[in-house]
Parts: structure tokens; C-alpha cells; sequence
């Protein structure tokens, strides 16, 4: 059985919809891309996979012993973040807050599974740092951390290289597909950047007024790919 | 010389003011009011809710114009629901409405200021007939209330200060998650439309509480000086939290015994140490940075 089923979704806010008719499933490892315009509804679909925000209609199954709160997620930045007084280890260790119920305090098992984020990112040396002296690219390492905290099943990364530098999007690319692949975690990642997205993924979920799902071969095959990948070479 | 003799003569009439019971309930009550807002005050201004403190505060004073035009015995029986339900209509529409959240706050606030004014004028209350000013003055800067609380207020301020402490320290990390990622604490499975609401309602307790201790104009001061004052010196959530305390704790103290041995209103200085403090903590901010 699938990990995540959607079935005949229908997203947006307010009752207007902005996506119809959405059927994707995802299996465990999967590296899933979603690609789209802006405004064709990435983060409304991400937020609704979150739970978020409710769908219009339509299910979202988990299955093959995934729950729905296993979910890791690493978001856009907000403004909030930018200012906040936190250090890199109260930032990773607020990633374990759905384990521990209804108890006030993490225990030793949740601070072991801080310490093991941190090492997996290569950040155990930033832990007293304060969070908003980061650089950009340590800032994403600190919130993949905390995501881990969250699951080691499932990660939704809603574009992990808005405003890196190339060589540290490189970076990051490569330790996204290193937690694929060596730590069997099934990645679902909405991107901009088509090309460096399309490396790594096995699966393409485009979004928009055409909706495409598939295989990596079968979304460059398809026209759906074309019309999309000249409009965005053109913008660049 | 005599600035000296002067100086240890003032310590003497101090040392004699602490004996006496109202400066002790004044500090008791003064030092825990002061606890509770810097605990929350990191949380409101990091969630840019820090405005909704003042709007809060000027509600509070339009609830107690009405009780006291009703002879309420206790103002806070009506004073504080009010404002609990203000908070939790303030913070509701925060996310979502018509009208956006600075805008509402700034017409709830300006709004109950004018009407608590216009009831203590046209009130046909004999009291505050006589002393309108004088009520006026002492509701909106707390002028002398906290040096006049009865045995009942101090009972109550300390019990409800324990409660929000307690509430503080048992939803810590889950106030840090709210507060530092709202998307992702839900996501989490945290219900954070709750622990907005339970924010809303602490917060407007304590602005009720504070309302004794600075008035109702300078509640704002209590909530914003020790969370800023604290967050140019420390980088973690925690060392921020505990510092902000420690500030607020020791600039409320202060500003009491210096308002007790000088006679100058207790509200507003409090409020001037704590600007000191600010002034304080913003060179040592810039002193670290640059070592």
C-alpha cells in the first residue's frame, strides 16, 4: 500500500478552488517533485497535505504504517523566524513536540533524537547559536533538522533553496537526496527550479491548468513538460 | 556631604517604609504582576502582538468606568471577563476579517477609551463627580491604586500571578513551537488555535492585574521594556525568558521604593527604570557585539 493517497482532490480557500480533480499516490522512497507556476496551488496542496487547511473534497490517505502527524515539513521562512531569539537546539528540539503527548517537557528520548538530527545535518557544532545569525544555508540545515525530529518516513519541503546561493543549493540538493537514499525517507518537494529538481526525483507532480502525474521519463515526454519548461527558460 | 547625609537618610525612611504593610503588598503584588508580563511579553512581542497589550489595557479602562458607575465592590469582576473577551475577539480576527488587526485594535481601543470617559462624565455618580480628574488620572496612570490595595486585591492578584506562572511553565515548549512556527506546530498535531486563545486570556489577565499596579496607559511599558530590554543581550529563547523576568522584577521593585521614598507617581516610574534598563541594555548589546 501507498504511504500518501490522494483521491479526486479538490483544494483552495474559501470554496473557490484552485486545483480539481487531483490523483497522485506515493510509495515509501519516493522522491516526489511538485512543479507548477506561481499561483497553480504548490502551497495551498502542501499546506492541505499538512492538514493546514481542509480539502474542498476529495481524500488523503496515509497508509504502509505512516500517520498523518509523521509528517515532517520544512516551510517557507517567515518573517517571525527572521528576529527570533532561539538557539539551533531549541529550534531542532521543537521539532520533537509531537512526540511527546500530552507531557510539558521533552525527555532523554527526544533530546537523543535532537542530537542525532544535528549530527545528520552536520550542524551538532552550531547548537548554541542563535538561530537568526545563520547563514541562509545553516538556517535550512537547522529546520531539515527539527523536521527530522518530527518522522524519519516522510519530509515535505516547500522550496528548500528559495534564496541560496548555487553552491550552497548544491549542497543542499545532495543532502535532501542523501536522506533519500541512504535513509530510505520519502521526500516530497515543491520546487522552482525544474532542472536541479528533475536530478534527483523519481516521481513529477505537475500542477496547473494541466494537471500531470507520473514518472520522471514520462513527465519529459509529455507536452505538459514542454510548455512549462519554455516558459520558465524564458524567464530565466 | 550632604548628598550624602541626604542619600543615607533616604535609606533610612526606606528601610522604615518596608515595614510598613501597604509598601510590602505594593511589593508583593508589584514584583508578580511584573513576573507574569514579562513571561508573556516575549511571546506577544515575537508574534507582533504587542500592540494588542494596548489595546487591552484601554478596554480594561472603559470596563472600569462602567463598574464603577455600576458600584461594583470589586471593579475586577466586570474589568476582567470584558477584557478576556475582548482579547479573544482581538486575536480571532488577527488572522482572518474584514477589518484588519492593527485597524481593530487601534477602533477597539480608541473606542473604549472615549466611552469609559464620556460614562465617568456623565455618570451621575457622586463620587467621581467631585474628583473626575483625579479618578481619570489615577485609572489611566495607576497614580497611587497599587499603594492602596486592600488585603482581598493582594490575595487575588497573587493567586491569579501562580496560575499564570503555573500555565507559563507547563506550555513552555509548546508556547515556544506557536510562537516560533505556527505552520509547523499544527502540522505537529498542536492544536495552536488553542494555545492563541489561552495566550489571549493570560494576557488579558494580566493587563487587568496591571491596571493596579501602572494604570491603564502604561500597561504597554510592563509588557514591551523587559522582552526587548532582554532580547538585545541574549540569543536563546530561554536565557531571553529568564532575563526578561529578572529585568522586569528588578525595574518594578526599583521603581516602587523609589516611588514610595520620593513620592513620585508609581506607575510612571516604573516605567522611566525600565527605560533606563532599556537604554542599559541596548549598550550592552552593542558592547558584546563588538568583542
Amino acid at each position: 500500500m501507498a504511504q500518501l493517497t490522494v483521491k479526486d482532490l479538490t483544494l483552495g480557500y474559501e470554496g473557490k478552488a484552485i486545483i480539481s480533480g487531483l490523483d497522485f499516490s506515493v510509495d515509501a522512497g519516493d522522491y516526489l517533485c511538485i512543479v507548477g507556476e506561481n499561483g497553480s496551488g504548490k502551497s495551498t496542496l502542501m499546506r492541505t497535505l499538512l492538514r493546514l487547511q481542509s480539502p474542498i473534497s476529495g481524500t488523503i490517505e496515509t497508509g504502509d504504517g505512516l500517520r498523518r502527524d509523521e509528517i515532517g515539513y520544512l516551510p517557507q521562512q517567515s518573517a517571525v523566524q527572521r528576529d527570533f531569539p532561539a538557539s539551533v537546539r531549541e529550534v531542532v528540539l521543537s521539532g520533537c513536540l509531537s512526540r511527546i503527548g500530552g507531557r510539558p517537557w521533552y525527555g532523554k528520548a527526544e533530546k537523543a533524537i535532537a542530537v542525532e538530527s544535528m549530527e545528520k545535518m552536520d550542524i551538532t557544532h552550531l547548537a548554541k547559536r542563535c538561530y537568526r545569525e545563520l547563514s541562509g544555508g545553516q538556517q535550512q540545515r537547522v529546520l531539515l533538522a527539527r523536521a527530522l525530529c518530527a518522522t524519519r518516513k516522510m519530509l515535505l519541503l516547500d522550496e528548500p533553496v528559495a534564496g541560496l546561493d548555487p553552491r550552497v543549493t548544491a549542497e543542499m540538493y545532495s543532502l535532501i537526496k542523501r536522506l533519500n537514499r541512504e535513509d530510505g525517507i520519502t521526500i516530497i518537494m515543491i520546487t522552482h527550479d525544474v532542472a536541479a529538481g528533475l536530478d534527483n526525483a523519481n516521481k513529477i507532480l505537475h500542477v496547473g491548468a494541466e494537471l500531470f502525474f507520473g514518472t520522471k521519463e514520462e513527465y519529459l515526454a509529455s507536452p505538459v513538460s514542454r510548455g512549462f519548461s519554455a516558459t520558465e527558460g524564458g524567464e530565466a | 556631604m550632604i548628598m550624602i547625609a541626604d542619600i543615607s537618610a533616604d535609606f533610612a525612611k526606606l528601610g522604615e517604609y518596608l515595614q510598613r504593610d501597604f509598601v510590602i503588598r505594593a511589593l508583593v503584588v508589584g514584583v508578580l504582576i511584573a513576573l507574569c508580563s514579562s513571561l508573556f511579553g516575549v511571546t506577544l512581542v515575537l508574534k507582533r502582538f504587542s500592540f494588542i497589550g494596548d489595546g487591552l489595557s484601554h478596554v480594561a479602562f472603559g470596563a472600569m468606568t462602567i463598574a464603577t458607575v455600576m458600584k461594583l465592590t470589586n471593579n475586577m469582576l466586570l474589568t476582567l471577563p470584558v477584557t478576556v473577551i475582548c482579547a479573544v475577539l482581538l486575536l480571532r480576527t488577527g488572522t482572518n476579517a474584514k477589518i484588519k488587526g492593527d485597524a481593530s485594535i487601534a477602533m477597539i481601543s480608541v473606542g473604549a477609551l472615549g466611552i469609559g470617559y464620556l460614562i465617568m462624565n456623565i455618570a451621575p455618580s457622586t463620587s467621581s463627580r467631585t474628583n473626575l480628574a483625579g479618578d481619570v488620572c489615577s485609572t489611566l496612570f495607576g497614580s497611587t491604586s497599587i499603594l492602596t490595595l486592600k488585603p482581598f486585591d493582594v490575595w487575588l492578584s497573587v493567586g491569579l500571578s501562580a496560575v499564570v506562572i503555573v500555565l507559563f511553565i507547563l506550555f513552555y515548549n509548546r508556547l515556544f513551537a506557536v510562537t516560533f512556527d505556527e505552520a509547523f506546530a499544527r502540522a505537529s498535531g498542536l492544536k495552536a488555535g488553542l494555545y492563541n486563545l489561552i495566550i489571549a486570556v493570560i494576557v488579558a489577565v494580566i493587563i487587568v492585574l496591571a491596571m493596579n499596579l501602572v494604570g491603564s496607559l502604561l500597561i504597554s511599558a510592563l509588557v514591551i521594556f523587559p522582552a526587548l530590554s532582554a532580547m538585545r543581550v541574549f540569543k536563546s529563547f530561554r536565557s531571553v525568558i529568564i532575563c526578561s523576568a529578572v529585568f522586569s522584577v528588578a525595574c518594578t521593585a526599583l521603581g516602587i521604593m523609589v516611588s514610595v521614598m520620593y513620592g513620585t507617581p508609581v506607575g510612571s516610574t516604573i516605567v522611566a527604570v525600565d527605560i533606563v534598563g532599556f537604554a542599559a541594555f541596548t549598550a550592552a548589546g552593542l558592547i558584546k557585539r563588538r568583542v
